[in-house]
């Protein structure tokens, strides 16, 4: 090649491997790896720890490959919104063609590779998951109904299930209910997000709950989630993944969490503006700390089991 | 005799080739690794296999 070729080659923004994993989208896949990672251990079986890494891995490659299947079809929503406009596509580092190459070519390949690695149900509970992260939220839900993120938040919440499918070969209550904690979370954290990103959505197009029923109508959802979350988050510390640990950690959380939630329902926009959203993006960042700290628990409630410390 | 520093073109393109060799270097490890717990746990011996199916 020459020196020629190599200038105007350079014009074009071409990517790193860096940028291919950023395609994956690490931040969320560091949730699905932790969140599966408790599932598989709260599970009652054991597994061996290379065939439970390696599961976990695959799982982690399933949904990142749904992340760049994600960023392929919303290549033009990510270009307009200012959180996104960084994102490869829109930067013009990687080419949507070559997003759709990387997400579909890896979703095979870890829906496969977790079902030779672990069992056929957990590698169809994952390739079902892609199926709907993709096809249900991003096709179909994100740019038609306000209620987007309240169903398309079952895709985020399917991690632990596929972990414990890993360890059981099936579901359980146990498991249903870690989903459903991960489900119920999703609705007051993405809204707390929408009220202080202000008009990123609405210059996109997307239907969030604040563009088409207002700030108000937002702030009034936010609370009854976090109610119904909390009865979710509370009653599961008395079923087979819970204890005194699980417990006193969601008392004390979900309080803080209604708190917050209470707040934010009784502030009005010129109260939120004047504070630059401070209560919203506390609200957000505790939100955070909300789902690492519950799956935390049930963590070391399984953990602590054998040594007589974990569950009832 | 001087050598000219190589244009960060390449060097980016070197990065991708490393990763992706890590990657593929990973892989290998990774089915050599479940093939030895699969073996020598006995997954494949005629009687576990008939209960697996």
């Amino acid at each position: 090649m020459s020196d020629a070729s190599v200038n105007s080659q350079a014009d074009f923004k071409e990517a790193s491997f860096g940028d291919y994993f950023a395609l994956l989208k690490p931040r969320v896949m560091s949730l699905v790896v932790f969140t599966a990672l408790v599932g598989l251990l709260a599970a009652p079986n054991s597994v061996h720890p290379f065939v439970a890494f390696a599961s976990i891995l695959f799982i982690a490659v399933g949904g990142g490959a749904s992340g760049a299947l994600n960023m392929w079809w919303d290549a033009d929503i990510d270009a307009v919104m200012k959180r996104t406009q960084s994102r490869p596509i829109p930067a013009g580092k990687v080419t949507r063609d070559e997003a759709f190459a990387v997400g579909i070519t890896l979703s095979a390949f870890a829906c496969i590779m977790l079902a030779l690695a672990s069992n056929l149900f957990a590698g169809a509970l994952l390739a079902f998951t892609i199926f709907f992260y993709v096809v249900i939220y991003t096709m179909w839900l994100k740019r038609w109904t306000p209620q987007n993120i309240v169903i398309g938040g079952a895709a985020g919440a399917f991690p632990p299930m596929i972990g414990w499918a890993v360890a059981t070969g099936g579901v359980s209550i146990e498991s249903v209910l870690m989903f459903t904690l991960t489900f119920m979370w999703t609705p007051p954290h993405f809204w707390a997000l929408c009220l202080f990103m202000k008009s990123d959505y609405k210059d996109a197009g997307v239907p969030m709950l604040h563009v088409t029923h207002g700030r108000r109508a937002t702030r009034k959802h936010i609370l009854v989630y976090t109610i119904l979350l909390a009865i979710v988050a509370i009653g599961m510390a008395f079923t087979g993944v819970g204890g005194p640990i699980y417990l006193t950690t969601a008392l004390i959380l979900n309080g803080l969490f209604l708190a917050g939630a209470v707040s934010i329902w009784r502030r009005d926009e010129a109260t939120a503006e004047a504070d630059s959203y401070k209560r919203e993006k506390s609200f957000f960042g505790l939100s955070l700390l909300y789902l690492f700290l519950h799956f935390g628990a049930i963590l070391a409630e399984a953990t602590l089991a054998p040594y007589g410390l974990g569950g009832w | 005799m001087s050598f000219r520093d190589d244009h960060e073109l390449h060097k980016r393109r070197l990065g991708r080739n490393v990763g992706l060799a890590l990657v593929l270097a990973g892989f290998i490890a990774i089915v050599f690794g479940l093939t030895v717990v699969k073996v020598t746990r006995g997954d494949y011996e005629p009687e576990n296999a008939k209960v697996a199916n």
